[in-house]
């Protein structure tokens, strides 16, 4: 018998600690963004950029198993952007993001912003090295998705509940979903908005220019 | 089904730690509280194994126990979830056991 007491996840950290350490000498901001499919990540981007692409410089990383429609979305918006297939793999590891920072080649002291495939399950396992998660959770989805998906909504610094324009016609109890998720994470922050009204993003924008304050050396 | 790439990984790791010999057991410690399916990766390893070093191993998963203690009052106790509270009201938890994803050994054959 040979003892081994290896770490299956040691390659990935490994690599995730080289990319983290990558962001910290270039004091470049990384969020790793996480939802289900249809959250609204790529919209809350797609704001994100046109309003502050005059203020910071941002690249985006896409992963998706297939197609490059967020890819050209980004683009379209005014960021870099680099798309990653995932093919049968349901999130991104990283490897495929410094392969994606090779390509992409974000200016110092700028923002990267790395959309995760919609999964709440698998992304929570594998560090990418960035500096947060983002979790969104929308309104159209059950108020009890953070009991249901622990080990995200522990994983996430901060939680974003989207599309709050919709809430008169919807069930979703906002307070329900925040009280849930301190249950599995009393440390998290919760913001409301709407992507695409824009209701609630300035506070977004103030939780990210706080955040890029704490990545400078 | 993140356990796929998680199987490969396991193996990978075998294969490069028996140097070219035949393993014939492989045991992991798996938290129950890591996230990880311990029948999904039963599942994968007998075909992930195939034509490795590893094929035709047996795989044993000690499945660990959550246990927590509060940082409020010091007790110890075991966890089912990952957002249990304590008896005295506090949810602020250190995680003891229950997060395992660790290849603990391996069996290789002995040479004839």
């Amino acid at each position: 018998m040979i003892e081994l007491e290896a770490q299956i996840l040691a390659k990935n950290d490994a690599l995730a600690a080289k990319n983290r350490g990558w962001f910290l000498g270039r004091e470049i901001l990384a969020l790793n963004l996480v939802s289900s499919p249809g959250a609204g990540k790529t919209t809350l981007l797609e704001r994100t950029i046109r309003d502050l692409k005059n203020k910071i410089p941002i690249s985006v990383i896409e992963g998706d198993q297939a197609t490059s429609r967020d890819g050209e979305r980004i683009r379209a918006a005014g960021a870099a952007a680099v798309q990653i297939n995932t093919g049968a793999g349901c999130h991104l590891e990283a490897d495929m993001v410094e392969k994606g920072l090779a390509e992409l080649k974000p200016p110092f002291g700028s923002m990267v912003m790395i959309e995760n495939v919609g999964n709440l399950v698998c992304p929570a396992l594998f560090d990418l090295g960035e500096s947060a998660k983002v979790v969104i959770l929308s309104v159209t989805e059950g108020d009890d998705k953070p009991l249901k998906y622990p080990h995200m909504f522990k994983a996430a610094e901060i939680m974003i509940v989207n599309k709050v324009d919709l809430l008169p016609h919807v069930d979703f109890d906002v307070g329900a979903a925040i009280g849930n998720a301190m249950k599995v994470n009393p440390a998290i922050l919760a913001l409301r908005v709407s992507a695409r009204t824009g209701e609630g993003m300035d506070d977004w924008y103030d939780w990210l220019d706080h955040r890029m304050l704490q990545s400078r050396l | 089904m993140h356990e796929l790439g998680i199987t490969r990984n396991i193996v990978s790791i075998v294969e490069e730690a028996a140097k070219g010999r035949r393993v014939t057991r492989v045991t992991l410690d798996v938290g129950r509280l890591s996230g990880v399916t311990p029948e999904a990766i039963l599942f994968c390893f007998d075909i992930v194994a195939r034509g490795t070093l590893l094929d035709g191993a047996k795989l044993d998963i000690n499945s660990i126990e959550g246990r927590g203690r509060c940082r409020s009052c010091g007790e110890a106790f075991e966890t089912r979830t990952l957002f249990e509270a304590c008896g005295c009201g506090s949810r602020s938890i250190e995680r003891l056991a229950g997060e395992e994803l660790k290849i603990r050994n391996m069996e290789i054959e002995e040479a004839a």
